[in-house]
């Protein structure tokens, strides 16, 4: 069977005058299964969040081409949920309204939506009361604390089902006990829904404890040099000797690509 | 307490320019021809109540005319500039020498297409308003994140999608913003007119107590002017505070 997403020889340049043009990736080949959680980790710079984009459709690529669910990527996809390093709420709209918003452009559900409202919203209600946020849905983002907008932005991006998760350093800003929190949150989701993720991060504890594949992204232009399966059981535990040996192993191999 | 003497701020500054007004005049005994007190100009107010009534209800009416048809078309005119590169390369370097005709001079020729009346007052009104509107607008949609874009577009969202889910919400707080300006210039718009070619209104009542010398009367106009553009400025400033209340969560830099 063919992979899920299929990156081939994908190179990113960044337009600029002559010179100046910026190479983000050079040719990346990445192969991930249908329900795998990968997690993408490099030096900050190193074009992983271009990488993102790249497989969403948002940018495409100068070089190589990009391939999901069976289908060359030509421009933004809709089977793809979202969540950015900031949590990018609508300030005008209620966190419900925020959580709901993709049911109102993506198909099947944006056709059906005034009927469906009422489900749509529980549907809404019971995912932020899976990320904790139970009793927030009728605040305004802005009157959210950061974790809390994070939680909510994490809804929003699976709120469609989505078959594809991508993940631009979603819990980046947040405090550790939150990140942590999260981190089983998000665990917990993907256990339930088997969902593909691409996390991009440059947290390595985080990588090992939610992915079974990560792989490292050298300095900019971005490659990809080197790619390890993580085989400890869940719920992983970040003191367990196996699981701080991963880390610092992986901590090795960035340190020589920052050096290189 | 403090809130209820902040909100009495207003009226005793008012009252306090008034009673200097008041005394200056009577103390450099300034003729009331070249300056009114303003206990002559409110006599005079309530001398004419009944004219000063019908022709402000005729200013009023043509103002909010022109008024609607500048938020109307400034508000289209301001999408299509905002939202596309064409429009905007084509069109806003015209719109910006259209601005800078003094409308003024534009209402005579209104005259001779439209005759005398209401008409040219409310194009003159429309002319003068919309313009910031069609600027705010465009500058709304042109400011949006490109964050906010990207959550829309990695959803796979059409352009007419983003426009309404996130360019038009984006760009009410700059719409209100060139409301509250727009409504004060319709009514310049309108009286302008009026007073250079009408045959009732505010404007119209003015021309008419100068060339008699009617200072007070003159002022007692104004007044009015005053008054009713306040009023027009205090509906869309509760407007825009229920519309926009997300955009404006603290103090701003107020001090």
């Amino acid at each position: 069977m063919r992979p899920f997403v299929e990156i081939s020889g994908v190179s990113l340049a960044y337009p600029g005058a002559g010179e100046g043009a910026t190479l983000a990736l050079d040719g990346i080949s990445l192969s991930i299964e249908r329900g795998a959680f990968v997690a993408v980790v490099g030096p900050s710079g190193c074009g992983k969040s271009t990488l993102l984009k790249l497989v969403s459709g948002l940018h495409l690529p100068s070089r190589g081409g990009v391939i999901v669910g069976d289908r060359e990527v030509a421009g933004p996809i809709k089977i793809v949920g979202m969540a950015f390093q900031n949590p990018i709420m609508l300030p005008w709209r209620t966190t419900l309204d925020n959580v709901l918003l993709p049911l109102e452009i993506v198909e099947p559900y944006a056709g059906r939506f005034r009927q469906n409202r009422r489900a749509y919203a529980e549907k809404a209600l019971a995912l932020l009361a899976a990320v904790g946020l139970e009793g927030f849905a009728d605040r305004y983002p802005w009157q959210l604390s950061g974790g809390m907008q994070q939680r909510a932005s994490l809804c929003r991006a699976l709120i469609h089902a989505p078959d594809l998760l991508l993940l631009d350093e979603p819990f980046g800003a947040l405090d550790a006990f939150t990140r942590e929190e999260l981190w089983t949150v998000l665990h917990d989701l993907w256990d339930a829904q088997r969902f593909t993720v691409i996390l991009v991060t440059h947290d390595l504890t985080e990588a090992v404890f939610l992915a079974d594949t990560v792989h490292i992204c050298s300095k900019r232009p971005g490659r990809i040099i080197e790619s390890r399966s993580v085989e400890l059981p869940h719920p992983r535990d970040k003191f367990a000797p196996e699981f701080i040996a991963m880390v610092r192993d992986l901590h090795v191999g960035i340190s020589h690509v920052r050096a290189a | 307490m403090t809130a209820r003497y902040e909100a009495l701020i207003p009226w005793l500054f008012v009252g306090g320019l008034l009673a200097l007004w008041e005394l200056a005049c009577v103390a450099f005994t300034v003729p009331a021809f070249i300056l009114p007190r303003p206990s002559l100009v409110w006599a005079a107010l309530t001398a004419q109540l009944a004219p000063i009534l019908s022709n402000s209800l005729d200013t009023l009416v043509r103002t909010i005319a022109g008024f609607a048809l500048a938020v109307i078309l400034g508000g289209l005119l301001g999408i299509a500039i905002g939202s596309s590169r064409l429009v905007y390369r084509g069109l806003y370097p015209v719109l910006i020498g259209f601005n800078s005709v003094p409308k003024v001079a534009v209402v005579p020729v209104f005259v001779i297409w439209f005759g005398i009346g209401a008409v040219p007052a409310i194009l003159t009104a429309f002319l003068v308003s919309f313009f910031p509107i069609a600027v705010n607008v465009a500058t709304g949609l042109a400011t949006v994140e490109p964050e906010l874009l990207d959550v829309l577009r990695s959803l796979g969202a059409r352009k007419r999608q983003i426009l309404l889910k996130v360019g038009l919400p984006r760009s009410l707080p700059y719409f209100f913003a060139s409301l509250k300006v727009a409504i004060t210039l319709a009514f310049v718009g309108t009286i302008i007119s009026e007073t250079v070619a009408g045959s009732s209104g505010i404007g119209y009542l003015m021309m008419a107590a100068t060339a008699n010398f009617d200072t007070p009367l003159v002022f007692a106009g104004l007044f009015v002017i005053a008054v009713l553009g306040i009023v027009m400025y205090a509906i869309f400033a509760v407007a825009e505070h229920r519309m926009t209340f997300w955009a404006k969560r603290g103090e701003g830099l107020s001090v």
